[in-house]
């Protein structure tokens, strides 16, 4: 088939795709594959799987839909993106649950396969919305996806029910066609997949090939798109997500101590993958225990560090409630302890696959009597690594353990990474206490398990086999120096308050601060921790580019904070907190800084977005200035910002299509 | 899903991999400088004398001696003697010390735990250390009362028992820790009583010895809570119709000059009968093996333990069986993963193998 019409190539200089469709028909696959084309071609990149906690809901429904959003450009990116420019959708229920995201203008490519009247009524359509003209704002490119899969496969042999498996590697192709993504990556990756199933290898790649090549061939796409690759720092990149930074991180931490790792951890969503990844790892010296329950997890890495090893938990909100006691334990021992709490929405069971912020009190103060503890938060997928290596830095260092935030989005999510060098990393030392460190009342060398490091308040940690320095500890209170059990009561309020004077003179050995603020004009700051990173990123850059003037600075170090916060807090006149809880860091920052920060808070289980923070950034920017309610705009205009053009005039006036476009 | 081999062989001793002293120690050595607070006239003296008495003769380096307990009297076990020791907290004795055991086979592992620690708050943590068969020893401290909260009824106190939480009578049903760590196909297996130091040692070396979880169960007096509780066994008037003793390889025969024995009863069961009352005599009884694969025969033998106000109970190893241990499997894996492909390269790791380069 020759084709009559010429394609046109359009240049893009960043695009969102979101595929959908039923749990079972392997979008996350899909996307996981789109994304790998995708960073092996050099663009910036962010992905945002979103997906039902049931395993396989019943198909065709709207509980049942699975998608996988991904943002990429030829510039460095921030987020996955609010709004799909291109929407797959397999099914009709894909395409009801996922509509409402999509803005006017968008492309819809749509499997037809399955709006039947019947499919159709069991979603709530009476009609089908192919056809009755509602989908008009839209570019649908209706098209029999899995007929065409069926046929392309036709020469295998396949029932059609396997034959029709193939049709997100149908959809995939396409879309790779659309975009001109390098293919071979898939190809490779379907081969080693499928290696033991030839049928269904050789299905999945003529599959593949038959949905590049019809988008070659047919006539429903005028348009092909390009984006060019992201101009990077120079270096050696992966894409990398979250959870798998966070066990690539943990083993780091351990191997830059010397120390063997000792995973105890009870499968929990979003946490289970970084069991699964460190399970993968024992030649690294890395074990794993998955425990009868969380407090067996924890226990057992408790152990482990007793005995000299890297002790880690992994674990969501839920689960981290139940380790409450034992983590109060480590804080009374003083031993090493990672503890990774991969948040999710709660309360309770909330809303297991669905991403939220809402933990850092619990991780803060959940547990009994004066506990402290210090508290990292990663800001990206690939900043988990980073923020494991330095919880195990702190954890060894400070014998105590540390708690690492990471959520659903950042744990599911990816980005293009640039691969750190091991060797560069810092290392790590144990410095066990090999012989005896005091002398007792008869003159007799000694060892005094809780005689302190005058600098880090450090005690002296002796293991097991170390002759000559047996000792006893536990969670009733200690004397000091000795470790004994003691009841006096000085030496009870001396100890308090030495634990705590040494969670927060970790604050001596982290980094300052470092506040994004281009001219120093800005009078507005907005902050914010974890994986609000991107979002508040973003918004930030559209009020910059609208004319707003605003600062950034992000937190990685929650407990305790980096030493010049209150400063940089005094700095400004306002201060913006975006979080997806209602307001805990907050409220952590009026408690110790007595400064009255803005709450920004959404808990929808869903990621911030850009748009909408940065209408909320612009709006305060305004707001600070003195500028009246109804004659504030930089907020709508930053909002409504798409592909980096500014729809305001060269007054900084709203154009007219800006005032009558129903951008969110 | 699919299975694979493990094919690995149990190692011979519970203290295989555990360095041996270099000289000779005494009870003294094991003695730590911290006073001892126990209730005057506790059955826990006497287990701790014993356990002082008992650590020399296995002749490894103290240094390499671990104990872990929980919460309760028997859970101070730790600070009194001079090894390693955590006390850790309510019930989680067995989990932390999965993790200490794992971590490190140079170290011969002791859990101490009570019937309160053990059966109740922590019971979930003990079955499963049992069913994986780590190497760790579990000395559980049954006095059948909660002592360091002065006195209510635990998971082993018997029906209709009155405390202070029970001022009209317990109607928990109790547990019977034997029949319990045997339904969790536990492979080591005994009971002791806190009076008898030459049978506790006994035991307590067997169970030194066997590689894997052994689970002891001592009979502890509370003399303030629930003095008298195991009278029965102690009593010269009525402790020789008391105690069941299981030797292996020998028939079950008890009682003043032998008058009692224990026999097969229908299906699985076995009962206690007058000797004189058999048919064949002696040549009826059984003859104890403790190493029956089959846990229903010792779980049978459990079940002579009468439920309520104690009478009469089997007394000795009823179960000791060779199964891989838990920690010897997890090592395996280890070592057979850096066998086939090395000690693992970080920087491959972190690299991958989709990577592009920015120049």
């Amino acid at each position: 088939m020759n084709r009559t019409v010429t394609i046109e190539v359009k240049q893009l200089d960043r695009v969102v795709i979101r595929f959908a469709g039923d749990s079972g028909d392997g979008m996350q696959l899909t996307g996981d594959r789109f994304t790998a084309e995708t960073a092996s071609f050099g663009n910036d990149l962010s992905t945002l799987p979103n997906f039902p906690a049931e395993i396989r809901a019943p198909a065709g429904t709207l509980p049942g839909v699975s998608s996988f959003q991904l943002h990429f450009a030829d510039h460095d990116i921030l987020t996955p993106g609010d709004a799909p420019d291109v929407l797959i959708a397999m099914n009709p229920a894909a395409l009801k649950a996922n509509l409402r995201d999509v803005p006017r203008g968008a492309t819809l490519i749509v499997d037809t396969a399955d709006f039947t009247a019947r499919n159709l009524k069991r979603i709530g359509y009476d009609e089908n919305p192919l056809e009755t003209g509602e989908l008009e704002a839209y570019h649908v490119v209706p098209l029999n996806l899995t007929g065409m899969t069926v046929e392309s496969v036709k020469e295998f042999g396949l029932s059609r029910k396997d034959a029709s498996r193939a049709k997100n590697m149908y959809a995939l192709g396409l879309v790779s066609w659309l975009f001109q993504r390098p293919v071979e990556s898939t190809i490779t990756f379907l081969k080693t997949k499928f290696a033991g199933k030839p049928d269904i290898r050789d299905a999945n790649i003529a599959a593949f090939r038959a949905g590049y090549n019809f988008g070659e061939t047919a006539e429903e796409f005028s348009v092909r798109y390009e984006v060019k690759p992201a101009s990077m720092d120079t270096g050696t990149y992966r894409n990398i997500s979250g959870n798998l930074a966070l066990a690539y991180g943990l083993v780091a931490g351990a191997q830059r101590s010397g120390l063997p790792l000792v995973l105890g951890a009870y499968p929990i969503t979003p946490a289970s993958d970084v069991l699964h990844e460190l399970s993968k790892l024992k030649r690294f010296n890395v074990t794993t225990i998955q425990a009868e329950d969380e407090i067996a997890g924890v226990g057992a890495a408790l152990g482990a560090s007793f005995g000299g090893a890297l002790g880690v938990t992994t674990s969501s909100g839920p689960g981290i409630s139940l380790k409450s006691e034992t983590i109060g334990l480590g804080v009374m021992l003083e031993l090493p302890l990672v503890i990774c709490d991969i948040q999710r929405a709660g309360p309770s069971t909330g809303m297991p696959t669905k991403t939220e912020q809402a933990d850092l009190l619990q991780v803060m103060f959940g547990r009994n009597g004066e506990a402290p503890l210090p508290v990292l938060a990663a800001r990206s997928p690939a900043d988990c690594f980073a923020i494991a290596v330095e919880a195990a830095r702190i954890a060894v260092t400070y014998r105590t353990p540390v708690i690492v935030l990471s959520d659903g989005y950042l744990a599911n999510g990816s980005e293009p990474w640039q691969i750190p060098v091991i060797e560069d990393l810092p290392t790590i030392d144990p410095d066990f206490t090999l012989e005896p460190n005091a002398t007792n009342d008869k003159g007799e060398p000694a060892y005094l398990p809780y005689l302190r490091d005058p600098e880090t308040l450090a005690r002296a940690w002796a293991i097991p086999g170390t002759a000559g320095l047996d000792h006893r500890i536990g969670g009733l209170e200690k004397e000091d120096k000795t470790g004994n059990i003691s009841y006096d009561p000085a030496n009870h309020d001396l100890m308090i308050r030495t634990r705590q004077a040494k969670v927060d003179g970790i604050a001596r050995s982290i980094e300052p601060l470092e506040v994004d603020d281009p001219d120093g004009a800005a009078k507005v700051l907005v902050l914010g921790w974890g994986s609000t990173y991107g979002p508040i990123g973003a918004g930030v850059r559209r009020v910059r580019k609208v004319g707003g003037k605003v600062a950034q600075a992000h937190l990685r170090y929650l407990n305790p904070f980096p030493p010049n916060l209150g400063d940089v807090l005094g700095r400004y006149e306002k201060v913006l907190v975006p979080e997806m809880n209602l307001g805990q860091l907050a409220m952590l920052l009026r408690a110790k800084y007595l400064v009255d920060v803005v709450s920004y808070a959404q808990v929808r289980g869903m990621p911030l977005g850009a748009a909408e923070l940065a209408e909320v950034i612009g709006n305060l920017v305004e707001e600070t200035e003195g500028i009246d309610d109804d004659a504030r705009h930089l907020g709508e205009a930053a909002a409504a910002l798409k592909h980096g053009e500014a729809l305001v005039d060269s007054n900084g006036h709203l154009t007219t299509e800006l005032k009558t476009r129903g951008t969110r | 899903m699919s299975t694979v081999e493990l094919g690995m062989p149990s190692l011979p001793n519970g203290l295989h991999g555990v360095p041996a002293a270099t000289e000779p120690q005494n009870r003294k050595e094991y003695v730590s400088d911290q006073e001892v607070r126990w209730c005057p006239g506790c059955g826990d003296y006497a287990v701790l004398a014993a356990f002082q008495g008992f650590l020399p003769e296995l002749g490894i380096k103290r240094e390499n001696v671990a104990m872990v307990s929980g919460i309760g009297c028997s859970s101070r076990f730790p600070y009194y003697l001079s090894t390693y020791g955590m006390h850790s907290i309510h019930g989680r004795a067995p989990a932390i010390a999965t993790g200490l055991a794992v971590a490190r086979p140079d170290l011969s592992v002791w859990v101490v735990t009570g019937d309160g620690d053990a059966l109740s708050i922590g019971g979930n943590h003990l079955i499963h250390t049992l069913r994986r068969n780590v190497n760790l020893k579990i000395l559980l401290f049954n006095n059948r009362i909660y002592g360091l909260t002065k006195g209510q009824y635990s998971p082993t106190s018997e029906p209709g028992k009155v405390t202070k939480s029970t001022p009209m009578g317990s109607v928990d049903n109790p547990f019977n820790p034997v029949s319990l760590a045997l339904g969790a196909e536990a492979t080591f297996v005994a009971r002791t009583v806190d009076s008898d130091r030459k049978h506790l040692t006994q035991v307590l070396r067997e169970a030194a010895e066997h590689r894997g979880t052994a689970f002891v169960e001592i009979y502890q007096n509370c003399p303030i809570f629930n003095d008298n509780a195991f009278d029965a066994f102690k009593n010269p008037e009525t402790r020789d119709d008391a105690i069941i003793p299981l030797v292996h390889g020998e028939p079950i025969r008890f009682g003043k000059d032998g008058h009692l024995g224990v026999v097969r009863d229908g299906f699985a069961s076995l009962a206690v009968r007058e000797v004189a009352d058999l048919p064949n005599g002696e040549a009826d009884l059984v003859v104890h093996d403790a190493h029956t694969d089959d846990p229903a025969y010792a779980f049978a033998l459990s079940r002579l333990t009468d439920g309520g106000v104690l009478h009469q109970a089997p007394i000795g190893v009823f179960r000791k069986v060779d199964r891989p241990a838990y920690d010897d499997l997890v090592r395996q894996q280890i070592t057979t993963a850096q066998e086939a492909q090395g000690t693992g390269d970080l920087q491959a790791l972190v690299t991958g193998s989709d990577t592009w380069t920015v120049d």
